[in-house]
């Protein structure tokens, strides 16, 4: 998913404008007419946005069925099946029928009850199954976000301001080691090494030890703090080097020297005038990395055996299940799409530039 | 005394290709209440010596040696948090481009109240107060509305106008434009310029005015310093330098002018300035002028000429006898003002 286009015109067809002058008369949309245009404008991105949803499952159930890992109706049947329970099971799971026609069982259920289906695996409702799953996940992705926004915005900015400083070298050279190192490696380097079952230093709780917050505050937060820190640590290294090369090219636009020379002190003009500037972008993409981590963090959720959307999408895969996949697909595409329509309209408070 | 008085002002900044020598030895003065124009080819140092004096080129790879004295305190060993209480209040700055000179995310009245209160711990209330006013003094119509427009609505003349309020709302001594009217229509450059000298009127400000338009000096300046790299080479009052020149660059930079009189024929030719203005990092030894000056003899590649006097009020760098540059000063700034040059305005 890319980063929409900030005027947010690209997306959407051209049409001629609307009696009255609608959001592409540029003079009135200035003139202060955001509260209608703006409706019109969210409205139109979820109409296209419930376009693409529909896209996509269309597309899962074609990919699923053109390029199948295994035959659902064979996996469940164990191992020594027969061909007749196979056949069975195919037709208990409404698999024989032509494959547009399963798409049009599956589209009928999901717009009329809002049914995600059931799982092939155990016959549990998808959509129960990723609403538990949701608040799992949920934590992991916000405490990561907190951590890598706390660790990327003082280091993005002090490295900023001291740049080639050796502090900036060092940040930056780490940064670039933390971008490079997969989730999956790092996690399991941290649990050899702050686990308390199998690390050197018996630390904290290791992996599959997550519970529900509400059983257990402590635990919950123990559990989850490598996952945290693991996550976090390719954005917030990320992140830093977006802040520190966002905020040294504001600091070099003209209107930090007039703020300078206004007489500001230093603090004022690198925060208010030069960070305001810079984190503009960021918040963007902090937005779409949060919409895309909450429809699951995939690999962290499996490394630490949190169940979470990630791990389900991930065990779904694993089993050929189906109605799962489609379920965690379409859940991760809908977090992505809101997260994008939500950033769009967020980007009109935070740049008046912007018009829709 | 000067209001602002620059002494052998000295500005180098450390580069990778080698030392750069932004100013080399400049000395200027302002006088309360008149407007001092700096003429120059980009890269003469005029800018760089305006920032010095904002203290905006205090950075890690610049050292800055010489004197600036505003109002008897020498600003250049002044400390950087000192100097601050200076920049904003009683030295104010504006600048080329009014496109960018602006925070396009702020609204101009939140601009200019900050400017206020940085400067002076007044309520809110009242900052919004003396903004308006500014807004209102420099002619922008619906001030009040406009103090909450951001900088993108409003046109480019508009916003030096902002520009202008921000620099003069603390009522500053002395007032630093660098350039304000390069960037805009040449039917706005003249609104900015009356609009300049007649806040300059009424306030008393000492203008410094940093142009390469030649033009713009014949119109707003009082007193003319000619910068080439880094040096002045040559500065008086206005009448004299564009009317009675001394110096060969600055002839150089009459000659280069089109004039607009009916009289002026299409035939007529301008003569650049041969060559290319010097590096600042390998200036030419000597007089920095003499490669492409047509009058360099012997002595100019080898010793550089001081700054003198040579008629009162008038200082030259240049080794050409003063008789011989006085007769070609004058016969130029006569056919100037035959042709209805800039010297006539």
């Amino acid at each position: 998913m890319t980063v929409q286009a900030a005027n947010g015109t690209t997306n959407a067809p051209r049409r001629p404008p609307p009696p009255g002058g609608g959001p592409w008369a540029l003079g009135s949309v200035v003139a202060g007419a955001l509260g209608s245009s703006m409706t019109r404008y969210v409205l139109r991105r979820v109409l296209w946005g419930i376009v693409l949803l529909f896209v996509v499952s269309a597309l899962t159930f074609l990919i699923f069925y053109a390029f199948p890992s295994a035959d659902p109706a064979a996996l469940r049947a164990g191992r020594q099946a027969t061909p007749q329970l196979i056949e069975q099971i195919r037709h208990a799971l409404g698999l024989d029928k032509p494959l547009y026609e399963q798409f049009w069982i599956y589209i009928k259920g999901l717009v009329l009850h809002f049914d995600l289906g059931y799982s092939y695996e155990n016959n549990v409702s998808v959509s129960s199954q990723i609403l538990s799953r949701l608040p799992a996940t949920i934590a992991l992705t916000l405490g990561a976000f907190v951590v890598w926004m706390l660790v990327s915005l003082p280091i993005g900015i002090i490295s900023a301001i001291k740049r080639g400083s050796a502090v900036d070298r060092a940040t930056m050279g780490g940064a670039l080691v933390a971008i490079s190192a997969p989730v999956y490696w790092l996690g399991l380097i941290v649990l050899l090494l702050f686990s308390r079952d199998i690390g050197w230093i018996h630390l904290l709780p290791g992996s599959g030890s997550y519970v529900p917050l509400t059983s257990d505050p402590t635990q919950w937060f123990l559990s989850l703090l490598m996952p945290w820190f693991v996550l976090a640590a390719a954005f917030a290294a990320f992140y830093a080097r977006m802040v520190r090369g966002n905020l040294i090219e504001v600091l070099g636009e003209d209107y930090i020297r007039t703020a300078r020379a206004k007489g500001l002190g230093e603090r004022r003009v690198i925060l208010r005038h030069g960070l305001r500037a810079a984190l503009t972008p960021i918040v963007t993409m902090a937005g779409l990395d949060l919409g895309i981590l909450l429809g699951g963090a995939v690999l962290t959720e499996t490394v630490f055996n949190i169940p979470g959307v990630g791990r389900y999408a991930y065990d779904s895969i694993i089993n050929s299940d189906l109605p799962a996949i489609q379920g965690t697909v379409l859940f991760g595409a809908f977090f992505i799409i809101v997260a994008n329509i939500f950033v769009d309209v967020v980007y009109a408070f935070l740049d008046p530039r912007v018009r829709y | 005394m000067a209001l602002l008085e620059i002494d052998d002002l000295r500005v180098r900044f450390r580069t990778r290709d080698g030392v750069v020598r932004a100013v080399d030895g400049a000395s200027l003065t302002v006088e309360r209440g008149r407007t001092l124009g700096i003429v120059g080819e980009s890269g003469s140092g005029k800018s760089v010596t305006a920032l010095t004096v904002m203290g905006l080129t205090r950075l890690p790879n610049a050292t800055v040696e010489g004197r600036i004295l505003f109002d008897g305190t020498d600003l250049v060993g002044l400390p950087s948090d000192e100097l601050r209480r200076f920049r904003g209040s009683r030295i104010a700055m504006i600048f080329q481009d009014p496109m960018s000179s602006l925070h396009p995310l702020y609204k101009v009245g939140w601009q200019i109240v900050e400017a206020i209160r940085a400067h002076e711990p007044v309520p809110h209330d009242v900052a919004r107060g003396r903004a308006l006013e500014a807004l209102e003094q420099v002619g922008i119509p619906n001030a009040a509305e406009r103090m909450d427009s951001y900088p993108h609505e409003l046109s480019g003349g508009m916003r030096q106008r902002v520009m202008i309020a921000m620099a003069l709302v603390l009522d500053p001594d002395v007032l630093i434009a660098d350039e304000p009217t390069t960037a805009l229509d040449v039917t706005v450059q003249a609104q900015i310029l009356d609009l300049i000298r007649s806040l300059q009127e009424t306030h008393g400000t000492g203008v410094v005015l940093i142009t390469h338009d030649l033009g713009v000096v014949a119109e707003t300046a009082d007193d003319v310093a000619v910068m080439y790299p880094g040096r002045v080479v040559e500065r008086g009052p206005v009448e004299a330098i564009l009317g009675a020149p001394e110096h060969p660059y600055t002839w150089g930079l009459l000659q280069s002018m089109p004039s607009f009189s009916a009289g002026a024929g299409r035939s007529e030719r301008l003569q650049p300035i041969s060559g290319q203005p010097p590096s600042l990092i390998h200036v030419p030894s000597g007089c920095p002028f003499h490669p492409r000056c047509p009058h360099a003899f012997a002595l100019c590649p080898q010793v550089e000429p001081p700054l003198v006097l040579s008629q009162p009020g008038h200082d030259v760098a240049c080794h050409l006898a003063p008789a011989k540059r006085q007769a070609v000063g004058r016969q130029l700034g006569l056919e100037e003002a035959a042709r209805g040059g800039v010297a006539t305005g």
